[in-house]
């Protein structure tokens, strides 16, 4: 062999010997996410603390991969059942689909309204975020993670929503929520402005025939991680009262979280939601199991 | 047979043995005999490197067992990661002797545990090692587990991560 090919030789094994090493890998479906950092999902199908939605991206997925959850939350109330079931799928931790079907059992109150016993009140919920700046975790411990999120929420019980007054059966939200976990006090916050004319996030659909914008809501929460698998927190969420039948309350609850694999976390809370088509003091129980890959 | 005896034939001569690191300039590192370090290209040394204000005070040190415990969930932090699969081949290439002196070095004194700092910047010493958020993501559970391990509360894990966490956009290749 002569000399020239040697020195290509040598040349190209340099080269790849200065390539970056790249770890094993790494999946499609990575998992790669820190425990909680995906968030609850929210009633509306979104990632974020049960009834608020943060700027996190649903799924266990980091920069590189796809992740993917699913989640069922029961609420419990004086005189109503509720059902939230969904899907979502994070991109990139980039982007984060929702879809999710709320159920409202009316029960008794069904009677009362005129709609029959158990009449129950169904919305689909459409949504879409996509992660602008920073990241919950990392990087300047004074930039949150931002995301700017739209939920298009189709009623399909519309005419009921226009016998108690509401303009429309369907209406589209805007969001745009920070969050950041602010490691030195183990403490999450998030805040989160929303654009909606959604009578009780939907389900008395949206807006009235005589006011008809989009009202600026408030959604806040705070979190105190416990360890690395438990958090507890407070959350707030102000509602528009646009109906005149009914009034509207803002929400608020209390929970726990806790992720009993890497792939299954339960959220318990208690919430009150306030008054609900004239009934008041609804105040009860809220369960969610979420699985996320 | 035939074709054995051929083969044999077409050998050439014997040479005398080629020095296959001469021919590809290959220079053996030679580990340090005292600190068993293999030889690093010069820079300039300065706490600044740790990339973090240490803490004040001595609560972090002493949360972390002072500069013993310290040692030792740095060093457990490096076999863990040596031992997942996750993320084992960025290590592989590296000197782990050189790794468990200076992440210690820069843990103690992050938490103000009296120690200075001798390695290199987080920029410089993770450049085109091409790791990943799900690596740095490894990497942070492994040190958890090994701050639990040698039971340092939670909140003292956090304050501790909250250090390390904005030094992600130097680890992190884009």
């Amino acid at each position: 062999m002569d000399q020239p090919l040697f020195r290509l030789l040598a040349a190209l094994s340099l080269a790849c010997a200065a390539t970056p090493v790249a770890a094993e890998e790494a999946p499609l479906i990575d998992g790669g996410k820190l425990l909680l950092t995906n968030g609850v999902a929210t009633i509306e199908g979104t990632s974020g603390g049960g009834l608020a939605t943060w700027s996190t991206i649903a799924g266990r997925a980091t920069d590189r991969g796809i992740g993917l959850s699913g989640h069922i939350t029961l609420i419990e109330l004086p005189d109503y059942g509720w059902q939230s079931r969904g899907v979502a799928i994070g991109i990139a931790n980039r982007i984060e689909l929702s879809y999710a079907r709320q159920n409202f059992d009316t029960r008794e109150v069904g009677t009362a309204l005129g709609l029959g016993r158990g009449y129950v009140l169904n919305q689909d919920i459409f949504a879409a975020k996509l992660r602008l700046a920073g990241d919950t975790v990392y990087g300047n411990a004074l930039l949150p993670q931002i995301s700017v999120g739209v939920e298009h929420k189709r009623n399909r019980d519309a005419p009921v929503a226009r016998a108690v007054g509401a303009a429309h059966g369907s209406g589209t939200d805007i969001t745009l929520s920070a969050t950041k976990l602010l490691l030195s006090h183990s403490v999450l916050v998030n805040a989160t402005a929303r654009l909606t004319k959604a009578n009780q996030t939907g389900l008395l659909g949206f807006g009235t025939a005589s006011d008809d914008t989009h009202r600026l809501q408030f959604e806040g929460s705070v979190a105190y991680q416990l360890s690395r698998r438990a958090v507890i927190g407070a959350e707030f969420r102000s509602k528009p009262d646009n109906l005149a039948i009914a009034r509207e309350d803002d929400w608020w609850d209390l929970f726990a979280a806790y992720a009993l694999t890497d792939h299954l976390t339960v959220t318990a809370a208690y919430v009150d939601l306030g008054s609900i088509a004239t009934f008041d003091q609804q105040r009860g129980g809220f369960l969610s199991a979420q699985i996320a890959f | 047979m035939f074709l054995l005896a051929a083969a044999l034939l077409m050998q050439p001569a014997a040479e005398p043995p080629v020095d296959w690191d001469k021919e590809f300039g290959v220079e053996e590192k030679v580990r340090d005999p005292a600190t068993g370090e293999l030889p690093v290209d010069p820079y300039v040394q300065s706490n600044r490197n740790a990339g973090a204000t240490p803490f004040a005070g001595t609560a972090m040190a002493t949360a972390f067992g002072g500069q013993d415990g310290i040692r030792r969930i740095a060093h457990r932090t490096v076999e863990l990661s040596e031992a997942d699969p996750r993320i084992a081949e960025i290590f592989k290439a590296h000197d782990m002797v050189r790794l468990k002196r200076t992440l210690f070095e820069q843990f103690c004194h992050i938490l103000n545990a009296g120690c200075d700092y001798s390695g290199r910047d987080m920029a410089s010493s993770h450049k085109d090692m091409g790791v990943r958020m799900r690596d740095l993501n490894a990497l942070v559970e492994n040190l958890q587990a090994a701050m639990r391990e040698e039971g340092i509360g939670f909140a003292a894990q956090n304050r501790f991560l909250g250090k390390l966490a904005p030094m992600s956009g130097d680890v992190v290749t884009r």
